[in-house]
């Protein structure tokens, strides 16, 4: 447990030293400011349009750092030998997989919340000074807790995507695993749709496949609560928390799959 | 108890596009290794050197046989933390220092934080990168990363290390650092199990060598057993000699060679008595510059070993060649 936790923030401080991190949230905290002046080209829709984009850059960049840095954790570590030394230390390759998957997660939530302060210091410069009456127009209001439940549960997905980008680079190239990822983190997005397609097709073969396949393949839409926080439309906790409990579970299977085939590979 | 033991050592890699041909990288490697000892493991390229090692760290599995560290299966988490390993052209994380990255391995040990620190000062300053301690690793040299290497694999006070061409990437003044470094882990007390491919290296520390030629063993032995102290003839090196006296010694000599007006290079058999020759060459006006035994190299062994037949086949007599011996 010690050692997982070593290798965890080892991972952590690697990552924030690593300037194409620097580059995302960079770009991410100046496409959120850039939300305020596109926000001004609308008429009393500025707070949402500001909320929606500044949400969706937090989900891309957020993305992109998962990706990125997900697939180097292990894949990189083999192609530079860098894991030999490590794994000549008293460490069993659970822990090293555990470890830099916690590190990852760590250096997410990290940086989600620097986005999501971010969004919230342009939300607050954008709402400062407005009259009571004009900000009664708002679907919510400019600081609304409620944006933090959208920024929770976009960390929930990158959790996942972070799992699938680890479990990728087990056993391929870091660009194998980066493809792979983001073609999974798509058809994530419309799982739903695959199970509605089961419920469409005659052949029972089809609709055992396509249903076998949304049960499978991540639900990642579940995630998106965006448009339901920027019109104010209430986030149960209950929903969060099945979400998360969701989240914690696929995680744990694609760690469990990722360790079964790192424990038995052969580092030529 | 020996420090390694290696029985029936094998490793098949699958090659080909649908990994279905097998590669047979190590052929039921059986070597002991003795506590304190240093122990050259030699070989051409892709003699199976790097696999041995790696089958010893568990970074691959072996196909068949076993092999036992410290009188203890591979695997055993007890057995890591008594042990070093530095692998063949180490690479490090970029972002991290020299300092930062010796004190992450030794949190992998369980030290305490300023014992961590201690630790990696400790050895920075000793494989001579102490005042680069602070800069970032992507900013170091191969040589540099090869030191840090040798520190982190020393970082636990091991009871073994094992060394995948620790010379590798180094220049002379390096190369002598590492070499002072190896006999004094000896004199610790710790064994030294290293693979290279330079045999002035392995001539100067080893205890004992194994030679792998296509992932067989073929000869494992004491240096002084491989090559024999009795010398295999003399180099006798002359001044002031006249042609005719050289043309009078006949086949006192093996060969003559002129090296300028007076200056002549003789090879005398073994069994010639160089210095009754000196005495009568000097008597006659002639001075000595040198008198060299001629010995076996360690060159000349492993060549012979590694182009040998039989180290395509089965493995074989570990002694060296009656046939070559004086």
């Amino acid at each position: 447990m010690k050692a997982t936790a070593w290798i965890a923030i080892n991972v952590f401080r690697e990552s924030v030293r690593d300037k194409v991190l620097y580059n995302l949230v960079f770009f991410a905290i100046l496409l959120i400011a850039a939300s305020y002046l596109i926000g001004q080209l609308t008429a009393g829709q500025d707070v949402k349009i500001i909320k929606d984009l500044g949400l969706a850059a937090t989900s891309i960049f957020g993305l992109f750092i998962a990706v990125f840095i997900g697939i180097g954790l292990v894949s990189k570590e083999v192609e530079r030998r860098s894991v030999y030394s490590l794994l000549a230390k008293p460490i069993h390759r659970y822990q090293l997989l555990i470890g830099k998957y916690c590190g990852l997660v760590l250096t997410l939530v990290v940086n989600i919340s620097i986005m999501a302060a971010a969004l919230y210091v342009v939300l607050a410069y954008m709402s400062w000074g407005v009259s009571p009456a004009a900000a009664r127009i708002w679907d919510a209001p400019a600081l609304d807790p409620a944006l933090l439940k959208a920024a929770s549960l976009l960390l929930a997905e990158l959790s996942i995507v972070t799992a699938i980008a680890l479990f990728f680079s087990t056993f391929s190239t870091p660009m194998l695993s980066a493809a792979m990822t983001f073609g999974l983190y798509i058809v994530g997005h419309f799982t739903n749709d695959l199970r509605n397609f089961a419920d469409l097709v005659d052949s029972p073969a089809a609709a055992r496949l396509a249903r076998g396949l949304s049960w499978a393949l991540p639900n990642l839409a579940q995630f998106d609560v965006r448009a339901d926080v920027v019109h104010g439309v209430p986030v149960a906790f209950g929903y969060m928390g099945l979400a998360c409990l969701y989240a914690a579970v696929y995680v744990a299977m694609l760690l469990a799959i990722s360790v079964l085939v790192f424990s038995r590979r052969d580092f030529k | 108890m020996p420090a390694l033991a290696t029985f029936e050592l094998t490793k098949d890699y699958a090659i080909g596009f649908w990994r279905k041909r097998p590669y047979r990288a190590l052929h039921g490697l059986t070597l002991e290794i003795a506590p304190g000892e240093v122990f050259g493991f030699l070989g051409p390229n892709g003699a199976g050197k790097t696999t041995t090692l790696k089958l010893l760290m568990q970074l691959v599995f072996p196909t068949s046989g076993r092999a036992e560290i410290l009188g203890r299966p591979l695997g055993d988490l007890s057995v890591k933390r008594r042990i070093g390993y530095l692998p063949e052209h180490p690479y490090f994380y970029d972002y991290l220092t020299a300092e930062e990255l010796l004190t992450y391995f030794a949190g992998l040990f369980g030290y305490s934080g300023a014992d961590r620190r201690a630790r990696a000062s400790r050895l920075l300053d000793e494989v001579g990168i102490g005042a680069e301690r602070r800069m970032q690793l992507r900013k170091f040299s191969k040589g540099m990363l090869q030191r840090v290497g040798i520190a982190q694999a020393i970082l636990n006070d091991p009871e073994l290390v094992i060394f995948d061409e620790p010379m590798s990437g180094l220049d002379p003044l390096g190369r002598r650092d590492v070499r002072s470094l190896i006999l004094r882990l000896r004199d610790r007390g710790c064994t030294v199990f290293f693979s290279s491919h330079v045999l002035s290296d392995a001539e100067a520390l080893c205890d004992r060598v194994a030679i792998l030629a296509r992932g067989r063993l073929a000869a494992m032995g004491r240096l002084t057993d491989m090559l024999p102290f009795r010398a295999r003839g003399w180099e006798l090196v002359v001044a002031g000699v006249r042609d005719d006296t050289v043309a009078a010694l006949g086949n006192r000599v093996r060969r003559a060679v002129r090296l300028s007006e007076g200056h002549y290079l003789l090879d005398l058999p073994p069994d010639s008595l160089p210095e009754r020759l000196v005495g009568e060459l000097t008597a006659g006006g002639a001075s000595l510059t040198s008198l060299n035994p001629i010995r076996q190299t360690l060159e000349e062994f492993f060549v012979e070993h590694v182009t040998a037949p039989e180290a395509a086949g089965a493995p074989r007599g570990l002694e060296p060649r009656a046939g070559r011996r004086p």
